[in-house]
């Protein structure tokens, strides 16, 4: 199968997870399509491993999963903690960040 | 015996930070210690001086260096004082005057509650003066120069509750300024050209300076001395200057420190001997002011502002004859130091005689007071009768010898300034006697003050007239004695340098000549106000002597050319500051201000806002690169 076909999923992938974090309001589906990007992107460095016939791509994306995975303990910690205080998991309402 | 010398600076100096840091514990005794100190001072003089004439006319002169002030590489200003035989002649008048007006004014001022601070300023004043004629070097001479500047300041505004004093001394203080503005100049001048400006180096080199340079140097000096000396165009101040209690008048505003433009004149002679054409400015400075101040002396009613109208015209002559030149000089200083016993005597007189009439000052109110006051009244005659150059009092010898000097000068110019000295020794006899005769003889014109309470006129107190009897004598015996066997002359000739002028005639008919004006100019004032009742009110006049009342409108003249003037240009400056300047500025901050209130809307607080903008950044980023890869 032609390995550029995986790029096009990935592209994919990372498009839905996009558009989510721009769309979506609820702070866990929201982290679920930045969750989303980051496997799409590494579909892709995965893809580009076996294109190029190195591992340079898969050793990258093992750094990807690990910081993901700090990122979503950090993550949820923070969004529990907006939920215990605000009741409500929307990321619109916590907007306070302005002048 | 060199080490004396800092000594006679630092007695007073002590005297003023004791004084003035003392505080109220001091104020019992402290005018004692200020008297102390200066005669202190005055003792430490005569030493200085029996030291001196004990060598001869070669060694006279001695520098004690204290310590370099700035050591800067090719900038050196030293603490060091000279003493030769010009700076001990000012120092015995400063210290002895100002040793006498110390006396005095512990008689004087001994109602005023402030009278420790007065005698802290006293001091400091002796002090400065001290500096600025012991100084080695210009920029220590400047020292001075602004200290004396200051204590005049401080003691002209004395009475600070006044507004008219308060105003007087920022008059004084700024018109002085003007003056100072020229020895700073003069100062960098002579440090661009000959890299110092300690008197050594600077006479030294002053020969092969360039004419144009050593002219532009003597003129900046002589607008020092304007302005120090009182002379034209720098004038106004001292008139006005007499709101100050009356024995600064006779030691700072007569005797000592307005002689200070003539000390730098001739002390700067070395300079001024090479640069003709400065000479000709001072001169011309000189003869203009001795008959200015003289017709502003004859129209006053203020018994102070007509003596301070005749101290102008004094340092005139002063000026004139230290323009004159090497044959000038000697003459200058001699008639400085007369002028220095006769006027503070003179004006110690009249605060002898405001002190007995509840301080009254118009003349006009005065009259018929010989009888109460016997001794004011002779010392005042003494002192007059010297002023005038009464045969054989101390200014007839004195002037008679500015008059000679004058005439010898020469040509045309000679005739001019001899017949300019001759005027002014008329209208000065008829001034002197105009004061003696409305102050001492004529029938009471006594007002109530204030209260409504006639004055009752009475001699003075000990400590008021032993100065006024110790001036008397030297008014008398002080131009003889310097005269005999030319003793002044000879002494200061190392210094000054001597020069034997050759009027067109005799001077024994120089001598003669001028008697006879002085006796014209008496006899015109008996006229005038001998013979009949004097108007207590002062007439009309007319147009000369109303301008010479508003002192020959010089305070219109530099209202008109230089005040308005003046504020109409800084008005302009405020209006284009506030509303140019500024203008420019606030608008630009209001433009800032706003386009940042409305930038800030960006930061709307939604995180998917900010995501947004992060991934059409990425995106932008992306197609940027792809674009340049591509071309």
């Amino acid at each position: 199968m032609n390995p550029v076909n995986y790029l096009y999923l990935a592209a994919l992938l990372f498009t839905i997870g996009a558009s989510g974090v721009l769309i979506r309001r609820n702070a866990i589906v929201l982290f679920m399509c930045v969750e989303l990007m980051l496997n799409a992107s590494n579909l892709a460095l995965v893809t580009f491993s076996r294109l190029h016939g190195n591992l340079d791509g898969q050793i990258l994306a093992f750094f990807t999963m690990v910081v993901a995975a700090a990122e979503v303990v950090v993550g949820l910690a923070i969004i529990v903690s907006i939920f215990r205080t605000r009741h409500s998991a929307s990321v619109d309402d916590s907007n306070l960040m302005k002048l | 015996m060199n080490s004396l010398i800092p000594l006679l600076v630092a007695a007073p100096l002590a005297g003023a930070a004791l004084l003035l840091l003392g505080g109220r514990a001091l104020d019992r005794f402290g005018h004692w210690i200020a008297t102390a100190l200066a005669a202190l001072s005055f003792a430490f003089g005569l030493a200085l001086f029996a030291d001196m004439l004990g060598r001869d006319a070669e060694h006279r002169a001695v520098v004690e260096r204290l310590y370099t002030w700035i050591p800067v590489d090719g900038f050196q200003a030293d603490i060091s004082f000279q003493l030769d035989q010009l700076s001990i002649v000012f120092v015995l008048l400063i210290t002895g005057v100002g040793s006498l007006i110390h006396l005095y004014s512990v008689g004087y001022m001994a109602h005023d509650e402030r009278r420790r601070r007065f005698f802290g300023y006293l001091n400091l004043f002796l002090a400065a003066m001290l500096i600025l004629v012991l100084a080695d070097n210009y920029l220590l001479l400047y020292v001075g120069w602004e200290g004396v500047g200051l204590a005049s300041y401080l003691l002209i505004g004395f009475w600070q509750h006044k507004p008219s004093a308060a105003t007087a001394a920022k008059k004084a203080f700024i018109v002085n300024r003007v003056g100072d503005m020229g020895l700073s100049v003069a100062i960098m001048l002579m440090f661009a050209e000959f890299g110092s400006f300690a008197f050594g180096p600077v006479f030294g080199a002053a020969g092969d300076a360039s004419q144009g340079k050593l002219t532009a140097i003597a003129l900046m000096l002589l607008l020092a001395a304007c302005g120090k000396s009182a002379q034209v165009p720098l004038q106004s101040w001292l008139g006005d200057a007499m709101e100050g209690p009356t024995p600064v008048s006779a030691l700072i505003h007569a005797a000592t420190m307005v002689t200070a433009g003539v000390y730098l004149i001739t002390r700067s002679a070395a300079i001024f001997n090479l640069a003709p054409d400065a000479q000709t400015a001072v001169v011309v400075v000189g003869a203009v002011t001795l008959v200015f101040g003289a017709i502003v002396g004859c129209a006053k009613d203020d018994i102070k502002k007509a003596l301070a109208g005749s101290t102008m015209s004094q340092i005139g002559y002063m000026i004139m004859a230290a323009g004159l030149g090497p044959i000038g000089y000697a003459f200058a200083i001699m008639h400085l130091v007369t002028h220095g016993f006769f006027k503070a005597g003179l004006f110690l007189g009249a605060g002898s005689v405001m002190h007995g009439m509840n301080d009254e000052v118009n003349m006009r109110h005065y009259g018929g007071l010989r009888k109460y006051m016997p001794v004011t009244f002779w010392t005042f005659l003494l002192g007059t009768g010297a002023l005038i150059g009464f045969p054989l009092l101390s200014g007839f010898w004195s002037k008679d010898k500015i008059i000679d000097a004058a005439f010898a000068k020469g040509g045309a110019e000679g005739w001019i300034l001899g017949l300019c000295a001759l005027t002014g020794a008329v209208i000065t006899a008829f001034y002197m006697t105009r004061v003696v005769l409305l102050t001492f003889f004529g029938e009471k014109r006594w007002q109530p003050d204030g209260d409504g309470n006639l004055p009752h006129p009475h001699e003075s107190p000990k400590t008021m007239t032993i100065p006024m009897i110790v001036l008397a004598f030297g008014s008398v015996f002080a131009g003889g004695l310097f005269t005999l066997g030319s003793s002044f002359l000879n002494f200061l000739e190392p210094v000054t340098g001597h020069q034997e002028g050759h009027p067109p005639f005799n001077s024994y008919v120089v001598s003669v000549i001028a008697t006879v004006c002085m006796l014209a100019g008496v006899g015109l004032a008996y006229v005038m106000y001998g013979r009949g009742p004097v108007p207590v009110k002062a007439p009309v006049g007319s147009l000369l002597t109303r301008a010479a009342r508003r002192d020959l409108l010089q305070d219109d003249f530099n209202h008109a050319v230089l005040v308005r003037p003046g504020s109409a240009l800084a008005a302009t400056l405020v209006w284009f500051d506030s509303k140019g300047l500024d203008g420019f500025v606030n608008g630009l901050a209001a433009a800032i201000g706003g386009l940042s209130g409305r930038l800030r809307r960006i930061q709307t607080g939604y995180v998917r806002t900010y995501a947004l903008s992060m991934f059409g950044g990425t995106l932008v980023l992306v197609a940027s690169t792809l674009l340049m890869r591509s071309v």
